[in-house]
């Protein structure tokens, strides 16, 4: 209604300017973001193919969508090519409604709950030779990777448009709240009538819409900070390894990678308690950590339990190395 | 043993409630319309498939020509052909603060509608009767705005981590321990978004083997948030006791489908105001029911909160109850409030056991902390804890404003929808045609009106909704009234077959002279 703002319509233009791709939709929440758009085109009866790692914002996605879904093992091609042959043997049986049914895969491109990348190049032969569209999930990797930021198309080089749909929350790299979606307009015009999260919702407050393009602006203009990001992430992953008792999970250029216990003590819940006492031992000595929170009862592949290690740009060189020390401190004094 | 009407001790003031209907000749005509436009969609598809005409729209990639079609050509039927044709009267964008006038950024349509360009002039002061502004707070006067300042400056925008994890702020506690004292719980929750805030606390509060009764007319957040649950959803007719109490009494001597186990938990979900109709609901009906069979109930205050009860508590207060009734308060600070956002409130336990179990504390981003200023400036304006009277003469405004736009609305004939005190007014426009023409015409006349039609509205029932707002002032009302008499009689929207006559002292006149 009277809810678009020009300071809305600048964000977008400025977001589909730096992605490169036609149009970009702003949402107003991060979480609604991919659980508005993905029911956009998935339907009853459609399949999508998600990697078993998805974070919750995906599934619940999927859940309002209600199509069949089908996990495939976390960055396991094989096993997503097995499940797209099985498909399309099934597909011959019945070629009338395989004609109607539509497919998709969604991967993130930085996993949150794993720390991982996807293997995008892989993906994309997958989809010509299957025809199934991509929708790439962005949050972590979106002001990260890649020479300018732009996320794992620019790090694996890829042709933006190859991907159909890109989504992104802006509440980690940009710092504000909401989210985006960007690709061809084709795609992204739909959106504007179906998206439940953007039709039925307030928008953006212009306050947090203005904080967002200014973010945008100074990455463009200091397209020095993503090296200087990747180069300080791997200086804290490489002071982490060895920690007795806590293993590193996430790429060495993952700005957020987990500490899971290496051998376990029998139950959740001693787990967790182990790792509070270590997040408290840091917490107590002056760095700031935190767990990784799930829903046990409602995520459907459910990570180990897990100290969460956040990396800025801010930090300093000493900081890091402060910080791994008294890691390694903490884990030698409460799990020895 | 009791004669006359069966709740009148119930409600303490009198409900009017006006739902009329139009002539039969206005649906007819309205089908007719639509049928027109249909067979000229079919003809224009025709002509677009066989080339005769350009295709506007954005088309698929060459290289993935023989992917499925990602949408049915059928689905876009209507959006394509009927919706296109008016397509220029939502998403106009604005650029100044949606107070109660606005500047319009000004829009042409080369192409019919397929694109638009802007000219760059900019349209001012537009009477604005379509945002949710209802006490005016969506200002930008600096004195109002200084601690909103401040706290920017000392938190920033992002909080960039979960309520759970490491997002929770002195803040967050002090506006949550400020809406229990506002809406007089033992406490509450907010959450970021108001639409986040139904479809991830619902499936916390409700699982599978449980029975949610929900209104027919229920936002889109609370059906998201029923069918994410799994809960078996069953639907009443809108506002109706009969039709609740009939489920109602279904549900508990026939208990679950196949099993017929008893129901582990019964929710009703109503709406304060409903924002297509501008009804309110019958909250002292609803509750004795609730009392009566043992159900829970959760009341969306999106609209109401702020703008009906005597000082501003929402339909709690308006039906004079108290708030312990109600089993779980939830709200949105959107419409009242000027910011963004959600909240929970109800007793204690209730809401410690949403803040470990909630979707949104777990996963979803905390409200920031400019936004949450400014929902404490606003309440604390409201509950006059900054000293001075400002929010309840908001409140006194906006009902005096409702009751008048109303009324003279009732007085001209056109057909207004709900209850005399919402200041959701929806006025029945029904014909397809008409919805763009009153649109644009009250653009020319500088006046910016939100019009709805299908698939939001029944298919007979196109409407245009206004919002009253208590920064309307009885001049800026007055023009809007000139220029919709002068439009209903220009487009034929007098339907009304009731109208009071603006003259009623007519009527109490006891003995006529007659002149000799």
């Amino acid at each position: 209604f009277f809810s678009q703002i020009d300071v809305h319509l600048e964000l977008e233009d400025q977001l589909a300017k730096f992605m490169r791709t036609e149009e970009a939709i702003i949402y107003s929440y991060g979480f609604a973001t991919i659980a508005s758009a993905i029911p956009a085109y998935a339907k009853r009866g459609d399949i999508v193919f998600v990697d078993e790692a998805a974070c919750f914002a995906i599934q619940k996605g999927l859940q309002a969508s209600r199509s069949n879904i089908k996990l495939f093992r976390h960055n396991d091609m094989a096993d997503l090519e097995r499940l797209l042959k099985e498909q399309e043997t099934e597909d011959q049986k019945n070629p009338r409604k395989a004609r109607v049914t539509r497919r998709f895969i969604v991967v993130e491109g930085l996993y949150m709950n794993t720390g991982d990348v996807c293997p995008l190049p892989e993906l994309i032969k997958l989809k010509y030779k299957y025809k199934v569209r991509i929708f790439l999930e962005e949050s972590l990797s979106f002001g990260v990777l890649g020479e300018h930021g732009r996320g794992i198309t620019e790090h694996f080089g890829i042709n933006i448009d190859d991907i159909d749909l890109i989504s992104a929350n802006m509440e980690n790299s940009l710092a504000s709240i909401g989210g985006f979606c960007c690709g061809r307009s084709f795609i992204i015009d739909h959106q504007r009538l179906s998206g439940q999260g953007y039709c039925f919702s307030a928008s953006l407050p212009p306050l947090l819409a203005a904080a967002a393009i200014e973010a945008l602006n100074i990455m463009e203009d200091n397209p020095d900070i993503f090296q200087t990001l990747r180069t300080k992430c791997a200086r804290i992953h490489e002071a982490l390894q060895g920690i007795s008792g806590l293993k590193v999970v996430g790429e060495t250029f993952s700005p957020a990678l987990h500490l899971q216990l290496e051998e376990s003590c029998g139950s959740r819940e001693n787990d967790m308690k182990l790792l509070k006492r270590v997040v408290d031992y840091c917490m107590n000595n002056g760095i700031a950590l935190t767990q990784a929170c799930y829903l046990e009862k409602e995520e459907k592949c459910l990570p180990p339990p897990s100290i969460r290690v956040v990396i800025t740009v801010e930090q300093t060189e000493q900081e890091l190395d402060k910080a791994a020390s008294l890691l390694k401190e903490a884990a030698q004094s409460v799990l020895n | 043993q009791k004669n006359g009407v069966s709740n009148g001790t119930l409600y303490k003031k009198t409900f009017i409630e006006h739902f009329e209907q139009a002539p039969m000749y206005v649906a007819v005509l309205t089908f007719l319309g639509f049928g027109v436009g249909t067979i000229f969609g079919y003809l224009r598809d025709f002509m677009r498939a066989w080339g005769l005409e350009k295709r506007n729209v954005a088309a698929e990639r060459e290289q993935q020509k023989d992917f499925v079609p990602l949408y049915q050509d059928f689905e876009n039927f209507y959006t394509r052909n009927l919706y296109m044709r008016i397509r220029d009267n939502w998403n106009r964008p604005i650029c100044s603060v949606p107070g109660p006038q606005f500047d319009l950024m000004e829009r042409v349509t080369d192409d019919y509608n397929w694109t638009f360009r802007f000219t760059g002039r900019i349209i001012k002061n537009v009477i604005n009767m379509g945002s949710y502004n209802y006490l005016g707070f969506a200002e930008t006067d600096v004195n109002a705005l200084k601690t909103v300042t401040i706290e920017l400056q000392k938190y920033g925008t992002g909080i960039c981590s979960t309520r759970q994890e490491m997002g929770t702020l002195d803040k967050h506690v002090e506006l949550e321990k400020l809406v229990a004292k506002f809406l007089g719980v033992e406490d509450a929750m907010v959450f970021g978004m108001g639409f986040a805030t139904n479809s991830m606390n619902i499936p916390a509060l409700v699982g599978k083997g449980c029975l949610i009764l929900s209104d027919e007319l229920n936002h889109t957040s609370l059906v998201l948030g029923a069918r994410l649950s799994g809960a078996t959803i069953r639907i009443f007719k809108h506002n109706n006791m009969q039709s609740l109490e009939k489920l109602l009494r279904d549900a508990i001597i026939y208990g679950q489908p196949r099993s017929r186990r008893a129901w582990r938990k019964i929710i009703i979900l109503v709406e304060g105001i409903y924002s297509m109709e501008g009804s309110i609901v019958r909250l002292p009906e609803i509750v004795s029911l609730k009392k009566k069979y043992k159900a829970y109930l959760y009341l969306d205050e999106a609209h109401s909160i702020g703008a009906v009860g005597t000082t501003g508590r929402g339909v709690v207060e308006y039906f004079g109850m108290s708030p312990d009734d109600v089993d779980v308060l939830m709200g949105t600070f959107t419409k009242s409030f000027g910011a963004a956002g959600g909240y929970i409130a109800g007793k204690k336990e209730l809401v410690d056991f949403l803040r470990t179990h909630s979707h949104s504390a777990v996963y979803a981003t905390s409200m920031c902390p400019p936004v949450a200023e400014q929902i404490i400036r606003a309440m604390k304006c409201l509950m006059g804890l900054d000293g001075t009277t400002q929010g309840l003469q908001r409140v006194r405004q906006l009902g005096k404003n409702t009751r008048y736009f109303r009324r003279r609305l009732h007085e001209m004939g056109f057909i207004i929808y709900g209850n005399d005190d919402s200041p959701v007014v929806p006025l029945l426009l029904y014909m397809p045609g008409k919805i763009g023409a009153f649109a644009r015409r009250m653009l020319e006349k500088n006046i910016g009106v939100v019009v709805v039609g299908f698939p939001a509205t029944p298919i007979t029932e196109s409407r245009a909704r206004f919002c009253v707002s208590a920064a309307h002032t009885r001049e800026m009302l007055d023009t809007v009234l000139n220029a919709l008499d002068e439009l209903g009689d220009f487009l034929h929207l007098k339907y009304s077959r009731y109208s009071k006559s603006s003259h009623p002292e007519l009527y109490e006149e006891t003995r006529f002279e007659l002149e000799d």
